[in-house]
């Protein structure tokens, strides 16, 4: 077999060793790929929270049911505002390519306000829905749908304190390499929860607004 | 481990994101929203099952709209480590949700039977 | 509902002094043997000084290597403690039977078996086999650390602090009394009232969280930070079988997390997802933990057949027979996993058409782990087989595997399961897998990688004693089982009425004696071995003639692992190296980039655990500023942007230097 370099030679006309590298060796990042990783696995969290919905959605106990509690304008006018979220972190991200601290910024600001306005209503959906009796208690199917939408409602909150925590790192640190991936992180954590927002609209929502 | 030195940036073949690309997956997102929520809110169709799945499959078209233009999901990043990832959870969200629907309702009919009449028919 | 709220019951929620069991004798001895051997080891770590050390170089300590080794620190002494359990229920099934009632009331068996079953899993199995993926995987793929060095520290203490909280449950409140599953509606509020079953879901929740991001670390490690060279198929088969149960813990432990919250909503919330009125499922429950559960079970096993994939291959002198079918075993090993959660409860009424289904997807899922034996057996045929501890570990999982997979396919036909299921049958085959697979496993590759980890190898007498305690034992303490199982004996019984049984119990109970034997000759090898250490060092780094990348290190390796990033061109790259003149570079050292070590792992952890205590005592005031302690914690960590140094050239010549001379004194 070669001896090519298989010992190692004085410095100078070395010739490349088979069985190591003689640079600095800098392994790719994992942290996009470990955050996606990670995002697989909320999905199915919320994969068992559908099921549970899907199996308990119809378990009224003679109570009120979607059709007689969704209030439909209302959860359009949640969708918009978490659509419009997304495609204004869209916007951030356009920013951070472009290099532009102070716009990336700004999107990030309304993103986080549109996410304020859109967990403000849900509240607001919430606390209607139990002053009228029909809280998480009262029946299987309502647990299910508090804790589905509730969930959702979570991870959208803990997204706002996280972009309020990287508005302050970028604005402290700048658009470092750390700082846009972290900015990445959140995009797609972002985008996700609209996605899950799609399942929890249809199947949740109209489905149950259905006759 | 971070590359504090370097900025390898793109190195794994991620798509940029482009205003154009973010204002298409908008708007389909919008139309694809609003044709739903039309057709329940306006009762456009007779029976409920054709509405549930006209809206289930548009759900599902919306998504994967989400997933190319924000997501900007391919089958080229990480080397397609993110492609099988979201493939294979994508095969057990299915499992999941319709093994365990499957499962719940044998249980629920044999075992909660809604009626004498259903109670004389087991074995 | 808040009629009480005073800050009294605010602060100190449902927790009185009355928690404290001081009328029950056995709790109380244990607690007063706890309180003097835990007092003793702090006294002597104050007297010898070692705090600093422990804090500076383990406690705080990123390295995959040290959180490896703790982890399995963790699961050996937690083993001490599920041990204990099964003696005392080996002690109660023995003579309990007719008028004797034994010494356990059945409010206190009923814990220690729901304790044994989840200290067993969670605590003992699971750290074993993250513990030793941890510290192996980086090394066999020529990478330096794990992609995510803090994460790593914090799964661990994430881990240690659940099972630190199962343990407080036994000299504060109880645990649950619910069996390892904890099914509802016993487990829902109205049945369970008391903390046990709050314990128990918090200190899963916890030691959950640690698990799954250690799942997602393993795998971002073994994608992105393979040494150049090493494609997929040239990775160490003990690397592929953490990667696949890494994608099954990512994929398996989120439905736990869910199901577990859903079970503490009923609880706390009052929802109704299982209860048994207002539109709650009992059965939903069962589903989904069984989801769950299954692919748990292949997560436990998985790392033990890549364990002793190399084994076999190195003690047999020969590359491992069919490694591409062993691979594709592996992964269908891990999708099937999914397709067979029911046969966990045939009997509770789904019907022909939704048994046979899942009754064939477990007869198949038999098969490829059938074709992995077959694959073992023809690595050893011609070898040049050397019978050291690893060895006899896997040769005696071999034979006790087998009956076990066996017994596990006749469970697997659903008439027969209707007339097994839950009896002692059911206990004798999951113990018969666990034990034979999963525990050989891990004691096979704690005498495997000691040497690397360590310097020196472990004893091998004691090691002999301990294998044939364990063997002969645990043939004694289960095969009555069998026997008992077909005659119909249930299980989680603590009290018996007809005598013709007790002979089986009284040879299970001897069995369960053998295993303590065994386990005590573990303990006696550690600390011989520690004692002999320089009569059984190991200077080469590789004491077995090693075929893989971990091998080319020093026993034990320095920080950085590596000085020179490996470049891999076959299987069995260190093999191939030594086949091929490999001279080991003794210059040109470079800087080296390492993380630094961290104490926000430990402190973000700890104060999981104690916003868990709270919330189990219903103490709201310290629940809720614990939490938000642990997100300001959380935060603060992210400010924290300087988490790397270099090691220095000069440190990294020193080092391989030493390692040159060690080498060298040992050819003479």
């Amino acid at each position: 077999m070669s001896e090519l370099a298989a010992t190692a030679v004085a410095a100078g006309a070395a010739p490349v060793p088979r069985y190591y590298l003689r640079e600095a060796h800098h392994p790719e990042n994992g942290t996009l790929l470990g955050f996606w990783l990670y995002l697989m696995s909320d999905c199915l969290v919320f994969a068992c929270l559908f099921a549970a919905y899907g199996v308990l959605g119809r378990s009224y106990a003679a109570g009120p049911s979607g059709a007689d509690l969704f209030d439909l304008p209302l959860v359009a006018v949640n969708t918009s505002l978490l659509l419009l979220s997304s495609i204004t972190y869209g916007f951030a991200m356009l920013e951070m390519q472009r290099a532009r601290q102070g716009a990336v910024l700004a999107w990030l600001a309304v993103t986080g306000l549109l996410g304020a306005g859109f967990i403000s209503l849900e509240l607001y959906e919430f606390v209607h829905l139990i002053h009228e009796g029909a809280g998480p208690q009262r029946s299987a199917f309502l647990s299910s749908f508090f804790t589905l939408v509730g969930t959702h409602g979570l991870h959208v909150s803990f997204g706002i304190v996280w972009l309020v925590t990287l508005m302050v790192q970028v604005g402290k640190h700048g658009l470092i390499a750390e700082n846009k991936r972290r900015l990445m992180c959140l995009s797609m954590f972002w985008h996700f929860l609209d996605v899950v927002w799609i399942g929890v609209f249809t199947f949740v929502y109209l489905m149950g607004a259905l006759p | 481990m971070s590359d504090a030195h370097h900025d390898h940036g793109h190195d794994d073949g991620a798509s940029h994101s482009t205003l154009k690309g973010y204002l298409t997956g908008f708007v389909l997102a919008v139309v694809l929203t609003a044709i739903p929520f039309w057709l329940v809110m306006g009762k456009v169709f007779d029976k409920s099952s054709t509405t549930a799945i006209v809206i289930l499959a548009l759900a599902a078209v919306q998504i994967v709209v989400h997933m190319v233009y924000f997501l900007h999901m391919n089958a080229k990043s990480e080397g397609g480590w993110t492609m099988l990832a979201l493939i294979f959870t994508l095969v057990l969200v299915v499992i999941t949700l319709s093994g365990s629907l499957w499962v719940m309702y044998h249980l629920n009919h044999n075992m909660m039977p809604a009626s004498m009449h259903d109670m004389r028919k087991m074995p | 509902m808040f009629d009480h709220l005073d800050l009294k019951t605010l602060t100190f929620g449902r927790l009185t002094w009355d928690a404290i069991p001081l009328h029950e004798p056995i709790l109380l001895g244990t607690f007063i043997a706890v309180a003097l051997g835990g007092f003793a080891l702090l006294a002597a770590m104050t007297y010898y000084r070692v705090w600093g050390t422990l804090w500076r170089d383990w406690i705080t300590s990123i390295d995959h290597k040290k959180i490896g080794i703790m982890y399995i620190v963790l699961g050996l002494v937690m083993l001490l403690r599920g041990f204990s359990d099964a003696i005392m229920m080996r002690a109660q099934q023995a003579i309990a039977f007719g008028g004797e009632a034994g010494f356990l009331p059945p409010h206190h068996y009923d814990q220690i078996f729901t304790a044994h079953g989840v200290i067993m899993i969670f605590f003992v199995a699971m750290p074993l086999v993250t513990g030793l993926m941890n510290f192996v995987v980086p090394l066999q793929i020529g990478a330096r650390d794990v992609s995510f060095p803090f994460l790593n520290n914090f799964s661990f203490w994430m881990t240690t602090f659940g099972a630190g909280l199962t343990m407080a449950s036994l000299f504060v409140g109880e645990f649950a009394r619910t069996g390892w599953l904890a099914y509802p509606p016993l487990s829902g509020i109205a049945f369970s009232p008391d903390v046990g079953v709050d314990y128990y879901i918090w200190s899963l929740q916890i030691a959950g969280v640690g698990t799954l991001l250690s799942g997602v670390n393993l795998i971002a490690t073994i994608v992105k930070m393979r040494a150049p060279g090493m494609t997929l198929m040239k990775m160490p088969i003990f690397t592929w079988t953490a990667l696949c149960t890494n994608v099954l813990i990512v994929a398996a432990f989120p439905v736990l997390t869910a199901v577990l919250a859903l079970l503490s909503l009923d609880r706390y919330v009052g929802t109704n997802f299982f209860t048994n009125d207002l539109g709650g499922n009992a059965m939903m429950y069962v589903n989904l933990i069984w989801i769950w559960g299954h692919p748990e079970v292949y997560i436990l096993i998985l790392p033990a057949f890549g364990i002793f994939s190399e084994v076999v291959s190195t003690f047999c002198g020969k590359r491992l027979f069919g490694y591409a079918s062993m691979v594709y075993a592996t992964v269908v090993i891990t999708i099937l996993s999914y397709l067979v959660w029911l046969h966990h409860f045939f009997t509770m009424g789904s019907g022909a058409s939704v048994n046979s289904f899942f009754g064939i997807t477990t007869m198949i899922i038999s098969i490829p782990t059938g074709a992995k034996i077959f694959n073992w057996l023809f690595t050893m045929y011609r070898g040049r087989i050397r019978f050291e501890l690893p060895m006899m570990w896997t040769v005696g999982f071999m034979v006790i595997f087998v009956i076990g997979g066996m017994t596990g396919v006749l469970l697997a036909v659903p008439p027969a399961d209707f007339v097994l299921h839950n009896s002692l049958f059911l206990i004798a085959h999951f113990h018969n897998v666990i034990i034979g697979g999963v525990l050989f496993g891990m004691l096979a590759g704690i005498t495997y990688w000691f040497p690397k980890a360590f310097g020196y190898k472990l004893d091998p007498f004691w090691g002999h004693c301990s294998f044939w305690f364990w063997v002969v034992g645990f043939f004694f303490a289960f095969m009555p089982l069998y026997v008992l199982g077909l005659m119909g004996v249930t299980r989680r019984l603590s009290h018996f009425d007809d005598p013709s049984l007790q002979i089986w119990f009284q040879i299970a109970a001897f069995g369960a004696g053998l295993i303590a034997l065994g386990i005590l000759s573990f303990i006696i090898q550690l600390v011989v071995s520690f004692m002999r250490r320089e009569s059984l060092r190991d200077t080469t780094g590789d004491p077995w003639n090693g075929r893989t990348l971990e091998w080319s290190t020093a026993s034990p390796p320095p920080a950085y692992n590596f000085a020179f990033t490996p470049i891999v061109h076959d299987n069995d790259a260190w093999y191939d190296m030594k086949a091929n003149q490999y001279a080991r570079p003794q210059d040109g050292f470079i800087a080296i980039h390492m993380p630094k070590n961290t104490a926000a792992g430990f402190v973000i952890a700890a104060l999981s655990a104690a916003c868990g205590f709270a919330i189990i005592w219903h103490m709201w005031l310290p629940a809720i500023v614990g939490f938000a302690a642990l997100l300001v914690a959380i935060i603060v960590h992210t400010f924290n942007y300087q988490r790397d140094f270099h090691i220095p050239a000069d440190e990294v010549v020193r080092v391989e230097g030493d390692r040159t001379r060690l080498l060298a004194a040992g050819h003479v």
